[in-house]
């Protein structure tokens, strides 16, 4: 019927015309990705040029933040960002290993999806969400009965007896900690459940054949065999918990101070930049804050890049293995 | 005898165990839930939307917010739609297997990761500095930006799950690759891109971090897009953390407004994606 069409020198034309004008389109469209990463790191680099020129390594060594005396270090923020990171992920790991062994061997079918779907459902609950509940409902609790109790069974003990001591604040790097566990859990469940899913089912059969229990097929079959992709999955939810800024800065206190103590306030990255940046006078204040933010885009990319290297080394052998 | 019954024990525990922090992480989701409903439902009313948010101690309602959070979310929307679904069709279609789209997908993978209060300060120094002044559309610019690598990721996902044989039908009767596409693989992954969509929107909507130095806020009502801008997340910041009663009623009510939409919204996606089927079947 259209043959005429085809054949029509003018048309074809036009066809190809319009064929290099997509295709050009979607390149750019994907060029723009890498670009939207560069820029990124350019932008960042230029806004805390002058904190990083003005205050050299001392900025990284420094722990003062004084914006009446315009002096400024990232150690007391990068501190509060590793600790409250650290105290996530030991929460949230075991948690995250059950749920995907929950999930994966132990629940029966009808219940795998709504539970899969809840959990996950967790991860879609916008972060300022966790913010208000950990400061009007959490913290509370934790002030009222939990840190008292840690302060009394756990502080005069020798060593770690230091992490918990001082008054019961309810917010500081502990609850900010928690806040964040509850937040990562349904990243990491998430990805562990899905590499437990790729073990070979005749894998699990041959450990059952030997007479292992569930947990023995699960800690000597299941688990070596997804063991990157379980570290992947961690890295990505510490890469999250680094970078979180609204539920933190809501529960961390808020003070440029490193305690000994984990019950003390203190504060991270993310809720430094978030609660002075619109408040900061000065060229060297804003730059400071744009400084913290690029150490913050460094530790995360670097977290984040190697998670991703892991998982995708892990679906190139999913891949090979089919 | 005595070991067969330790690791019988050993089995009985840990298992157990993981059951016990699947019902923990369920605890926590209803907890939260719960403290939304029970506190957010006191201050549900008409006013809430029809009123503009008031000054400390007088009643109001999160109209401005609202109507700043949609603007905001949609325009997001087209900048980041557009802009990821090209992409994806590019890491899907024309660029399936070469070495730059191996590093778009890492690097991609990588910014859905990134924190959002990174972008904030990326869009601060690229727009609000030029321009010399917060806007509602250094706002959306950022969260444009957030929602192009969930569009990329969807949409590639999306169109890889498009049957070959079809693609392979269009280009036997001559057909382009502009035209396939445009003709064939988009009408056939539509509500897959859609799915996309929704996930992005469920997304940006909830987002505070960035629109805290670009959009800021705004106590009146304002439709300039060259101003600042009130918006939910800022606003259910600021009143939360504010002294006053009626204020802090007024954040749990937007932040039951806001997860209430953000959970319809995902349970929705996720109904469209089981619908096309658990192996990517096309019906």
């Amino acid at each position: 019927m259209n043959t005429a069409a085809a054949i029509d020198p003018r048309h074809a034309a036009g066809q190809r015309l319009r064929e290099r004008l997509f295709r050009a389109a979607t390149l750019v469209a994907a060029l723009l990705v890498l670009t939207l990463l560069g820029g990124v790191a350019v932008s960042l680099a230029q806004g805390a040029w002058p904190a990083f020129a003005h205050f050299k390594l001392h900025f990284l060594t420094s722990e003062v933040w004084n914006p009446v005396t315009d002096q400024y270090g990232a150690l007391a923020a990068v501190y509060g960002t590793v600790m409250t990171s650290v105290i996530a992920l030991a929460m949230a790991i075991p948690v995250s290993f059950g749920i995907a062994i929950f999930l994966t061997e132990l629940a029966p079918v009808w219940m795998k999806r709504p539970v899969g779907i809840a959990v996950e459902l967790l991860a879609a609950v916008p972060s300022i969400i966790y913010g208000i509940w950990g400061l009007f409902v959490l913290a509370p609790v934790l002030q009222r009965h939990v840190q008292p109790w840690l302060i009394d069974t756990l502080g005069p003990l020798p060593l770690v007896g230091r992490l918990f001591q001082g008054p019961p604040f309810g917010i500081g790097i502990l609850t900010a900690g928690i806040v964040l566990a509850i937040m990562v859990v349904p990243f990491i469940s998430a990805v562990t459940r899905d590499v437990f899913e790729t073990v070979p089912d005749v894998l699990k059969e041959s450990g059952y054949g030997l007479g292992a229990t569930t947990w023995e097929v699960i800690w000597q079959v299941v688990v070596p065999y997804a063991r990157t992709g379980m570290i992947g999955g961690i890295m990505l939810g510490l890469g999250r918990a680094l970078g979180e800024t609204m539920a933190v800065t809501f529960v961390i206190g808020n003070a440029h101070r490193i305690g000994s103590s984990l019950l003390a306030p203190g504060t991270t990255i993310s809720a430094a930049i978030a609660n002075e940046f619109t408040e900061a006078v000065g060229d060297l204040y804003t730059s400071s804050l744009v400084a913290l933010g690029a150490l913050l885009f460094l530790i995360t990319f670097t977290v984040i890049a190697a998670a991703r290297f892991m998982l995708l080394r892990l679906e190139r052998r999913a891949l090979s293995s089919v | 005898m005595n070991r067969r019954l330790l690791r019988k024990l050993t089995n009985f525990v840990a298992l157990g165990l993981s059951g016990l922090a699947t019902a923990v992480g369920l605890f926590f989701l209803g907890a939260i839930l719960w403290t939304l409903v029970s506190r957010g439902l006191a201050g549900m009313s008409w006013v809430l939307f029809t009123a503009m948010t008031p000054p400390p101690g007088s009643s109001g309602g999160l109209l401005n917010a609202i109507y700043g959070s949609v603007v905001m979310t949609v325009i997001g929307l087209l900048i980041g739609g557009p802009i990821g679904m090209l992409a994806g069709t590019y890491l899907a279609e024309y660029g399936r297997t070469s070495p730059v789209s191996s590093v778009i997908r890492f690097v991609n993978d990588v910014l859905l990761s990134a924190p959002s209060i990174i972008v904030g300060l990326f869009v601060y120094e690229l727009l609000v500095i030029r321009m010399g002044h917060f806007s509602a559309i250094a706002g959306a610019v950022a969260l444009g930006i957030i929602a192009i690598p969930v569009t990329v990721r969807t949409t590639e996902d999306m169109l890889n799950l498009v049957p070959q044989g079809m693609k392979d039908a269009s280009t036997a009767m001559g057909a382009y690759p502009w035209r396939t596409i445009t003709s064939v693989i988009y009408p056939a992954a539509r509500s897959g891109i859609v799915t996309g969509l929704l996930l992005a929107v469920a997304r940006i909507s909830g987002e505070t971090a960035p629109l805290l130095f670009t959009a800021l806020n705004n106590q009146f009502w304002s439709t300039n897009l060259n101003a600042p801008m009130a918006n939910l997340p800022v606003v259910i910041f600021q009143f939360a953390l504010s002294p006053y009663p009626n204020w802090q009623q007024l954040a749990w009510s937007g932040a039951l407004l806001i997860t209430l939409s953000i959970l319809v919204l995902s349970i929705t996606a996720r109904i469209v994606v089981s619908r096309l089927g658990p192996s990517g079947g096309n019906r």
